[in-house]
């Protein structure tokens, strides 16, 4: 087993095997989303206080849950890099900052989308769940700007993985908030006991499941696309592009 | 027609689960227009290199 993690740092391997893994994640990704969505949409009943805007749920829910798991992802990539000096890793949180500002900038979409027919308002300025996930965005926002700033790749790794650090007090901040706060935003539904029957849970988290799955295919294409660029100077990259297969 | 109505929601339903579609489909195809960006890039620069030596 830690021979294969072991294995799996090595840049020519994980661009080898990350072709290979990501279909595998983005096509059962994509059939539970489909199925998920077909639920929330047409099978699950109407919730009797909301109505039929509770459906929103099941692309709300799972965008906000991977802006933040994007995030903790990009932070101990970035952790780990800074101790560990693994080259691996800095790429992979290179390769998650898009892909989460992506998913934040839809979960506030969608949340506010969500907001107007239930609160009466697209936006509320003093809520602490919707500024926390707006400073995530800037956050996500911040890490890329700083990464593009400073050309020598390996100060931009130490520099934007100090700052995916302490933004996780942001990261802790949105989870909370909502428990530590007077928020419009309604609390803890999906794991707490009694607040959502069965029938309107299991498509949700088929729907949370099918999108981490096609998250992780996104995330191994950014990573297989860092790598790359990052080795673009050594023999194997060379070999790879020059022999008369290719290495697409 | 009731089901795409969604109550008196279907512009909010419909418009978030559209937008979900917008967002994972332009993820995806700029993470393949990177790829195929950067590769073709260090194509041409070792092949430049390659006719030069």
């Amino acid at each position: 087993m830690w021979k294969w993690f072991h294995q799996l740092a090595s840049p020519p391997y994980f661009y080898r095997i990350s072709n290979i893994l990501a279909p595998w994640l983005a096509v059962p990704g994509l059939v539970l989303i489909a199925y998920g969505a077909w639920q929330g949409l047409f099978v699950v009943p109407m919730d009797y206080q909301q109505g039929d805007a509770f459906r929103i749920i099941y692309v709300h829910v799972p965008a906000a849950y991977l802006s933040m798991m994007a995030y903790m992802i990009m932070a101990t990539s970035g952790a780990i890099g800074l101790i560990w000096r693994i080259k691996l890793s800095h790429a992979v949180a290179a390769a998650a900052a898009p892909i989460g500002a992506g998913f934040t900038f839809l979960a506030l979409c969608t949340g506010s989308i969500w907001g107007k027919p239930m609160w009466g308002t697209w936006w509320e300025w003093g809520d602490p769940r919707m500024m926390s996930e707006l400073i995530l965005l800037f956050l996500y926002f911040g890490y890329m700007a700083l990464r593009g700033a400073i050309d020598d790749t390996n100060k931009a790794d130490k520099a934007s993985a100090v700052l995916a650090l302490v933004g996780i007090v942001n990261v802790v901040i949105v989870h909370f908030s909502v428990e530590w706060w007077s928020s419009l935003h309604q609390g803890q539904t999906v794991f707490k006991k009694g607040t959502m029957d069965a029938d309107m849970r299991i498509p949700l988290l088929i729907m949370v499941l099918g999108f981490t799955l096609l998250f992780g295919a996104m995330l191994l294409r950014r990573i297989r696309t860092e790598v790359l660029y990052r080795e673009r100077r050594t023999r194997w990259v060379r070999e790879m592009i020059l022999s008369p297969e290719g290495g697409a | 027609m009731d089901g795409l109505a969604m109550g008196d929601y279907g512009a909010y339903v419909w418009s978030c689960y559209a937008l979900t579609l917008v967002i994972v489909v332009f993820l995806s195809w700029r993470a393949r227009l990177r790829h195929k960006t950067v590769y073709r890039d260090i194509e041409v620069r070792l092949k430049a290199l390659e006719d030069r030596e």
